[in-house]
């Protein structure tokens, strides 16, 4: 039960106000439930006095809700072409942020585009770090040739620079969302792997795990049911930290034509689009951008705050 | 083999120390050549394996079966896997890798003709950013949690986040269409094209040597953005590095010693700290190296700069798969040399590392 005492209180955090407060805040708790909770109060407390994790929190959250609520926030149809109305200016006959080449309503396909982009990044964050969570864990808890071949085959994947091999795949497997969320999978398992390798060799010799092990549980058992749990957090920061480059990476294949095809509301491909019109139209190619920039940011602001916050090694520095 | 050497002992003794010297040498070969190897399986696994087949890419798809059979033959597909595989890489060996369908040159000619730009334009783009990555990391160590630390922290930031292709655009706009204080795409205005001898391929270099001044400005106004927007990304990098090392240095005893000893504050950040900092700072510094390549596909593609990246986005365009697998094979080897041989450097250098 070590993992699940109570650091001390920090000591300006408001004390003896309510029930619940005394009760997440209590020095002794008395069930896992309430130590759980506990855990999770003072992370966030730490979390919350950090104001770029907020600041990243909330952009994140904006985005999550105009994903959700797209259908009521364009202004117009995102795939509506007006050839009579095209490259508006900002703000020029109801058109917020102007319109492309086509006469479509840039925020319009902004909003829709932010669908596109949480779709590509949870498709690839819930597959690329189940792969490498079960490569490492088999790694580190079976070791020997399993290890060594694993970790070779890890390093390999880890050796080529993520965007070209994606791109290499994409162009094997042709253009489009589906083959470039898969290319950005394929590209980005090795670091859980590795994660989860380091964290099973840690506890791989514990005693709990040797006394399912005498219970009789199947080495499939223990990997899925003791060990991968322990792996996830330390996962689950690594992940937050990736978001900003798997958009990046899905954006720079959009950009590129490989990604999400026409008249997908892809915000890379949006600023290819935009390209031809640079120097006259500036914000075709801009404001799609400025939309990328400030989601990455969002994700680095939020991971950086969460590894400050669960993760206590980094805490100093 | 090394152990073989421990255990005879005594006879070679010469031999033995040899042995232990090479061994980061060797173990650095030995690393290298697997993870070639691993490359190239993947290469060939994209290559050979992905594609529905292979041969109606070559031949079409209304082809009649016998020239179909024909070109199946032709292209060793008809062979056991692990066999065109062993072709593959017999192939690779000796430089050949394929022809390019846009060019109609082998791929390995057309790398080595682009390879230069990249080269180039990367080089210009690291000295920009240790020049102003390894001062910034160092002002924020040496004033951290105060307010020249933030901006630097944030600007790094910001280097992270932005997407690479889009500051290169906005770049253009603003210092190519608003302000006019740079020249646009491309290495060199078109009527300075091919009037400078090929030496080097570089052409800063090229230029100097034919002592054409006129065009070494050119390519200079060409570069400086390109270059400034890569080496941007090496600042966010270095600076955060430079950072966490210098407040690790600036930690230690000798700093406290050096400054009751009255030595001046200047002279213990720069000389004494920051001389303990060279050995992972080169390790750092060769790694950006190494991440510039990937960056350098997209910009390239912005600015119009014929590299590697370059070169590699037109051939996927026209689905030139020889062209795109060749460049990948080039530029994963490039990296793959860079990781290791910054660890070697870092082995090498770092007496503490020997232990």
């Amino acid at each position: 039960m070590s993992d699940q005492q109570k650091p001390a209180a920090p000591p300006d955090a408001p004390s003896g106000a309510g029930g619940l407060r005394a009760w997440l805040e209590s020095e002794t708790p008395r069930s896992a439930f309430q130590a759980r909770c506990v855990q999770m109060w003072l992370s966030w407390l730490k979390f919350s006095a950090n104001p770029l994790a907020l600041t990243g929190l909330l952009i994140i959250i904006a985005l999550v809700l105009m994903a959700v609520f797209a259908p009521l926030l364009v202004t117009h149809d995102p795939l509506a072409q007006d050839l009579a109305g095209r490259l508006l200016p900002p703000g020029a006959k109801g058109h917020w942020l102007g319109t492309d080449g086509l006469g479509r309503d840039i925020y319009s396909r902004i909003v829709a585009g932010a669908r596109i982009t949480l779709y590509i990044v949870a498709l690839v964050t819930i597959t690329a770090p189940l792969f490498g969570l079960l490569v490492g864990t088999l790694a580190g808890y079976f070791g020997g040739w399993t290890d060594v071949v694993l970790m070779r085959v890890t390093d390999i994947f880890l050796a080529f620079p993520k965007l070209i091999l994606a791109l290499a795949f994409v162009a094997a497997l042709g253009p489009g969302i589906g083959n470039a969320i898969l290319a950005i999978a394929i590209t980005s398992w090795p670091p859980y792997a590795r994660i989860a390798r380091a964290e099973t060799l840690t506890i791989r010799k514990s005693d709990f795990i040797f006394a399912s092990r005498l219970q009789g549980a199947s080495p499939a058992r223990i990997v899925a049911a003791h060990v991968m749990p322990l792996c996830i957090s330390s996962v689950i920061v690594r992940v937050t930290l990736d978001m900003a480059g798997i958009i990046l990476t899905a954006a720079g294949l959009g950009f590129l034509g490989l990604g999400a095809q026409p008249p997908m509301p892809e915000w890379g491909a949006m600023i290819s689009e935009g390209r031809k019109f640079l120097l006259n139209q500036w914000w075709v190619a801009t404001m799609p951008g400025l939309a990328i920039f400030t989601v990455s940011l969002g994700f680095n602001l939020l991971g950086d705050g969460l590894r400050d916050a669960l993760d206590p090694r980094s805490g100093q520095s | 083999m090394n152990a073989h050497a421990t255990k005879q002992g005594g006879g070679g003794a010469g031999l033995l120390s040899l042995l232990a010297r090479i061994r980061p040498a060797l173990n650095f070969i030995t690393a290298l050549a697997v993870t070639f190897l691993g490359l190239l399986a993947i290469t060939f696994f994209i290559g050979r394996v992905i594609p529905i087949d292979p041969v109606i890419s070559v031949v079409g798809e209304r082809a009649p079966r016998e020239v179909y059979e024909a070109a199946r033959k032709a292209m060793g597909l008809d062979k056991p896997l692990i066999e065109q595989f062993l072709i593959y890489l017999w192939q690779v060996l000796h430089g050949d890798l394929g022809y390019s369908l846009l060019t109609s040159h082998p791929v390995l000619e057309d790398i080595k003709r682009v390879v230069p730009a990249t080269f180039e334009l990367a080089t210009v783009a690291t000295i920009l950013g240790v020049l102003t990555g390894v001062p910034a990391g160092v002002i924020a160590a040496v004033k951290a949690g105060r307010w020249p630390d933030h901006i630097i922290r944030v600007l790094g930031l910001i280097g992270y986040s932005v997407p690479v292709f889009w500051l290169g655009l906005m770049g253009l706009l603003l210092f190519y269409g608003k302000l006019g204080w740079v020249s646009g795409p491309g290495r060199l205005d078109i009527f300075y094209d091919g009037v400078v001898p090929q030496v080097t391929g570089m052409i800063l270099i090229d230029s100097l040597l034919a002592g054409d001044w006129g065009i070494f400005k050119n390519a200079v106004s060409h570069i400086i953005l390109p270059a400034a927007m890569l080496g941007y990304y090496s600042l966010a990098y270095i600076s955060r590095m430079t950072r966490s090392f210098m407040i690790e240095q600036l930690g230690q005893e000798y700093i406290t010693t050096a400054r009751v000893k009255g030595m001046s504050e200047r002279r213990v950040i720069w000389k004494h700290a920051l001389g303990n900092v060279m050995v992972p700072l080169i390790t750092v510094i060769a790694l950006s190296y190494a991440a510039l390549l990937e960056g350098s596909v997209l910009t390239e593609t912005v600015f119009a700069w014929p590299g590697l990246g370059f070169y590699i986005t037109t051939a996927l365009m026209s689905a030139d798969m020889s062209a795109v697998l060749g460049g990948t094979i080039v530029v994963g080897m490039v990296f793959v040399g860079l990781n290791l041989f910054s660890d070697f450097l870092y082995r090498f250098f770092d007496p503490r590392a020997k232990l």
